[in-house]
């Protein structure tokens, strides 16, 4: 008898994060492997699903950041409360560590595009020891839609930050600008042993992907991970399906010399 | 081994293995077809041979006996999740040669692709294929060209020739229905075709790079978007989730899963309202590319088996065969680009 990818589990909302009006992270309970970039589908019966990307993995639990922006999602925020929420997954390849160490790494994030990478900014700010060097460049709408603001300021004190927002008529003290602005400044010391991870929305990182190949990065040296419209996680339903990839399985997380070949 | 039937003597057969199985074939339905006074064929359960449609294409393929258009993934109430009982009656399904070899495609996306399918599996273990030899091919068939005009892996075969059943047999668990109701036993070689009225070729050198193309301009046009190709499609498995709960308890009910197609609106459509493919002629060149390349990427052979179904549904007579032909000069385009 084979494994009933769908029916869900049911798991414990540990700790509710609010971040902005409409972004909080769940603290959820999951015990079992599971590695940063990977997804688990987010269940409401009678609404559906939603793939979410692990924004963080603890001792016995995982964290959701969700943007309140569907209708799944919209009722995630409506009935969370001192309950339990639907899961499956994990699934997807998640990012592999190995392939930034002693590297020069850089991390380009856009808004919500912060969660799949958190835990590996995470990572590198708590072994600085395991990269050449790192730094993130993280871009947000504006000042109040910034997430995991406690995280950044112990990022910054390990790591290089850049922390932009497009628009800071709210608050001056934050540098205004599209996250691309700040790649032709990074400093290499050997861009041969540069390495990349850009993830945000589709103009944002197609934009950032061309600027970092502009600095001379290879296709090689750059990870993309994509969002897709996803309904089953395993391969079967189709929606994910770019040329002969699915992000569900082979991604979300594509080197982008894979990733420039896959036209949707 | 090959066995003969008078057609009493095959009734009698399908009312022995009536008992045990489930007996799924095309079918037709009297006046039932899209446009009035016309006929449909489709599969449906039969318990005679008279009911089984030879000379005619069915409009829907096989697909929809192992991959049911609804198919209820679990139940819910507000506190559980339950599983639906699994299938208890064995399925004989009559198909044609191209049906078969799309089996195996769908063998690939719902045994293989990293997961299995934990409702195709429970399907697919209990049921066994009946093979309709084909003696000639219909209009829109190019199975020759996509090589699935050989039949591979059926359990038993049908032939009618001059009032007679023949009948090949693969199956030890089948054989106990015929043996007793033979005029005969003889070798038998099902009936496949060997040439088709319609031919495609798809070039050698066809990569993604064809979606560069003029040729899927004219498809933005064209194309209406109505997803029939998808639906009668024997290799299409796409599908979408549905939860539905019931009216006199809003807080029970089941999650679906629902055929799903690529060139409808909405496939790709995230919350917030984002999506790819907007234009109807680059949802006619991902399937295409799915179809004669992207899927043999990944499995080794091509997806499409030449059954010609899309082209006989499409209400805008878009001929899929015919779009295949148009794939070398999407390359030569291409290339001839590339050059200058």
């Amino acid at each position: 008898m084979t494994k009933n990818e769908y029916v869900p589990f049911l798991s414990e909302v540990l700790e509710v994060i609010p971040h902005t009006d409409i972004e909080y992270t769940f603290r959820m309970s999951y015990v079992g492997d599971v590695r940063p970039g990977q997804f688990f589908e987010v269940s409401i019966p009678r609404y559906g699903e939603a793939p979410i990307s692990v924004s963080g993995i603890g001792n016995g639990s995982i964290d959701l950041t969700i943007r309140r922006v569907g209708k799944v999602t919209n009722e995630i925020f409506e009935q969370y409360k001192g309950t339990s929420l639907y899961l499956r997954g994990p699934y997807g390849n998640g990012f592999n560590t190995e392939d930034y160490q002693d590297k020069e790494l850089v991390i380009v994030a856009g808004g919500t595009g912060v969660s799949p990478v958190r835990g590996i900014i995470t990572y590198f700010a708590s072994h600085t020891e395991k990269a050449v060097s790192a730094a993130l460049i993280a871009g947000f709408k504006t000042p109040k839609d910034i997430l995991f603001r406690e995280d950044f300021a112990l990022w910054k004190k390990r790591l290089n930050v850049i922390l932009t927002v497009d628009d800071n008529t709210a608050d001056p003290t934050f540098p205004q600008g599209l996250v691309t602005k700040y790649i032709p400044g990074l400093e290499f010391k050997d861009i041969k042993n540069a390495a990349a991870i850009v993830v945000g929305p589709p103009a944002m990182m197609r934009f950032s992907v061309k600027a970092l190949l502009e600095r001379g990065l290879s296709e090689e040296q750059i990870w993309i991970s994509h969002e897709r419209k996803m309904c089953c996680g395993i391969g079967k339903c189709g929606h994910c399906r770019i040329g002969d990839a699915y992000v569900c399985l082979d991604g979300p997380v594509f080197n982008y010399s894979r990733g420039s070949t896959l036209l949707d | 081994m090959g066995y003969y039937f008078s057609p009493e003597g095959i009734n009698k057969v399908i009312s022995g293995l009536s008992e045990k199985y489930d007996i799924f074939a095309p079918k037709l339905f009297p006046g039932k077809g899209a446009f009035s006074d016309t006929d449909l064929v489709r599969y449906d359960r039969i318990s005679a041979i008279e009911d089984v449609v030879f000379h005619m294409k069915s409009r829907f393929s096989p697909k929809e006996v192992l991959l049911p258009l609804t198919q209820t993934l679990f139940y819910y109430t507000e506190d559980s999740v339950s599983e639906p009982r699994p299938p208890v009656r064995d399925r004989l399904i009559f198909l044609r040669s191209c049906d078969l070899h799309a089996v195996r495609r769908l063998d690939a996306i719902y045994l293989g692709n990293v997961f299995e399918d934990h409702y195709y599996r429970q399907l697919r273990d209990h049921t066994k294929f009946v093979l309709m030899g084909c003696s000639r091919a219909f209009s829109t068939c190019f199975c020759v060209d996509m090589e699935t005009n050989i039949p591979t892996g059926y359990d038993m075969s049908i032939d009618l020739i001059d009032g007679e059943y023949r009948v090949d047999c693969r199956s030890k668990d089948l054989e106990d229905f015929l043996v007793p109701h033979s005029t005969r036993q003889g070798e038998v070689v099902p009936c496949h075709v060997t040439e088709t009225p319609t031919r495609v070729h798809i070039p050698e050198n066809l990569s993604s790079s064809a979606a560069g193309s003029s040729i899927w301009k004219e498809y933005d046009s064209r194309c209406i978007a109505c997803g029939r190709c998808n639906f009668s499609c024997p290799t299409c498995t796409c599908f979408t989730m549905q939860d539905l709960s019931y009216t006199d308890n809003p807080k029970a009910g089941e999650r679906r899963r629902v055929w799903a197609s690529c060139m409808v609106d909405g496939f790709t459509e995230v919350a917030g309202g984002a999506g790819c493919r907007k234009a109807y002629g680059e949802r006619m060149r991902f399937k295409v590319l799915h179809k004669a390349l992207d899927f043999k990427k990944r499995n080794g052979y091509q997806m499409c088996v030449g059954c010609g179904r899309c082209d006989d549904v499409c209400p805008e007579y878009i001929s899929f065969s015919g779009c295949l032909n148009k794939l070398e000069e999407a390359m030569e385009e291409v290339n001839g680009n590339d050059k200058k």
